[in-house]
């Protein structure tokens, strides 16, 4: 007979959206105690702008748009949309209710030295064990599809101003990439002017969910000065239920599966066949968030079409694949149900070297480290390479590890009790 | 196998639950129905704390005898903890994944004592299984005593 004893356990209490992200996470820093020594670089996590929108209405540098967005603030129940073109009552990626963490990180911050943002990030970087984490917007992934082109800009102006005066100078462990707003060239122009020198800057980012064909004349000044940096330019891929092909997908799960690989579908193609790859041999292209399946498909499809349509294609001087093969991709949403697939994939683009783990965090398909460490066909190297190591030499990052101990970053969790 | 006292049966909501967590070792204790069941909380996917989410029923489609849908209707017997960091469903009663009957927590012994109280055993594996994100499903078994 087990006799009733004085409590000799710890009660677990359920994950909600007041869950303090340690605690969210505590099994992903038990999982981090078994790569300590790995240098740690998260290539794609996300700030929910809107959580802290009003700080970004008041950095757009227009003064009407800035009083429009203020003003659109004062409606009840639209306060922290303004201006923005995302369709809230549709943003059902916590399915429902389901995923806490997707649908608010509403924990308590008692820490009022630094931004809210920057304790909820150092806190993930702590549980997942991360050196450095580089950081997207939410909701504004989605602004490419905006039907006004200056509020795009006003919007990405005032972003960049928040996350580059604001936030990143809080911690060094954060990085960002500029927003360029593509519907406008000429205003993207201006943001790498004005960003290129700036050392918490380490790249360029385009949101992928927009109609715009990235070989458009208009852009080509643009990719010289991102070129000229010599800092990587990114297409951060999306969803909208409002382009005309996803009409017909009736559940989130159909758009989310297809959006995210279309547009990097769409985006790839373009930029291969026009031959941008020749045109600027040194710019350095990441491709963020579609996973990796979509990779060999493009790659065998289009040396296929290449071989017998090559007229179409001119100044290409290899195949479709071999360009493809020089650029970088993000780890996340890793799809890994059939590892034998998983590994060709990998071999396709050759991982070792182009893969950068991210996690996405805190979005509702975040991978952890893990991921990554518990493949079985990947070596050691492979896997340093592909969770910081590519990382580091892309972004020109110092290998030095910034993160505590996981034990330590267990023992200070607040939500056992 | 070392065993838990979590105390009185009675204190027990029904449907309800408690996660415990001794020794590094989590486990969620339910009970449905007047049953109690137990499994280590650790998803099979990627190790999340899939005993420490939301208790929702399954969803069904209610598909007539013409094969057309009459939309969603949640399910009046199945009823799933969805773990909090993916949404993986699981049955409470089975431990098996909603839509992958391959994927499933791991079952752990639970018992009500004589005196009332809910007694579970701690499987060491939980502890690895965690560490190792899930990988392996069920957690590899223990190595045998040196």
């Amino acid at each position: 007979m087990l006799e009733r004893t004085p409590q000799q356990f710890r009660e677990l209490k359920e994950i909600t959206i007041k869950s303090d992200t340690r605690d969210i996470l505590s099994h992903a820093t038990r999982q981090a105690e078994s790569f300590e020594d790995y240098f740690l670089v998260d290539i794609d996590a996300h700030v929910t702008e809107t959580q802290f929108w009003n700080e970004i209405l008041a950095c757009i540098d227009n003064e009407v748009i800035r009083a429009m967005g203020m003003g659109q603030q004062l409606r009840p129940g639209q306060g922290s949309t303004a201006l923005l073109n995302t369709v809230t009552g549709m943003s059902y990626q916590h399915v429902y209710g389901r995923i806490p963490h997707q649908a608010a990180l509403d924990e308590p911050v008692e820490d009022t030295g630094v931004h809210h943002f920057t304790t909820l990030a150092r806190r993930a970087m702590d549980a997942l064990g991360l050196d450095y984490q580089i950081v997207f917007p939410t909701p504004m992934l989605t602004l490419g599809m905006h039907p006004q082109e200056d509020i795009e800009a006003a919007l990405a102006g005032g972003y960049n101003r928040w996350l580059t005066e604001r936030i990143l100078p809080e911690d060094d462990r954060l990085k960002g990439l500029v927003y360029l707003p593509f519907n406008t060239p000429e205003a993207c122009v201006e943001l790498v002017e004005k960003y290129a020198g700036d050392r918490n800057v380490i790249g360029f980012t385009v949101t992928s969910t927009r109609n715009k064909p990235v070989h458009h004349n208009a852009y080509m000044r643009l990719y010289s000065m991102i070129e000229e940096t010599g800092k990587p330019f990114a297409f951060h891929s999306g969803f909208h239920w409002g382009d005309p092909s996803f009409l017909q997908l009736n559940r989130f799960i159909s758009m989310h599966s297809i959006a995210f690989v279309h547009w990097s579908l769409i985006h790839m193609t373009n930029w291969i066949i026009n031959g941008l790859p020749e045109r600027f041999p040194k710019l350095k292209l990441i491709w963020v968030e579609s996973g990796l399946a979509w990779i060999p498909f493009l790659m065998q499809r289009l040396d296929h079409e290449y071989q017998m349509r090559t007229c179409e294609a001119p100044q290409l001087k290899r195949l479709p694949s071999e360009y493809m093969r020089d650029m970088f991709y993000t780890s996340q949403p890793l799809e890994k149900t059939n590892l034998k697939l998983l590994q060709s994939t990998m071999e396709a683009f050759n991982a070792q070297t182009q893969l950068l783990f991210a996690s996405d965090w805190p979005h509702w398909d975040f991978d952890t480290p893990a991921s990554v460490t518990s493949l079985p066909f990947l070596d050691a190297a492979a896997k340093r390479n592909i969770l910081g190591l590519n990382a580091a030499r892309l972004f020109n990052l110092e290998v030095k590890r910034r993160r505590p101990r996981a034990k330590d970053v267990l023992a200070s969790r607040p939500g056992i009790s | 196998m070392q065993e838990l006292n979590i105390g009185p049966a009675a204190d027990f909501t029904d449907p309800g639950r408690r996660i415990v967590e001794c020794d590094g070792i989590e486990v969620g204790v339910f009970k449905l129905d007047g049953a109690f069941y137990a499994y280590g909380n650790i998803c099979p996917h990627m190790g999340g704390p899939a005993c420490q989410g939301r208790i929702i029923a399954k969803v069904d489609e209610d598909i007539a005898p013409d094969r057309t849908s009459r939309g969603f209707v949640f399910s009046k017997t199945q009823l799933n903890v969805i773990c909090p960091w993916h949404g993986y469903e699981f049955d409470i009663r089975t431990g098996r994944h909603s839509g992958n009957s391959k994927m499933r927590l791991l079952p752990v012994r639970v018992r009500v004592s004589e005196q009332g109280d809910v007694i579970v055993a701690l499987p060491p594996e939980i502890r690895r299984g965690i560490a190792d994100a899930g990988m392996g499903v069920p957690p590899r078994p223990s190595p045998p005593a040196a």
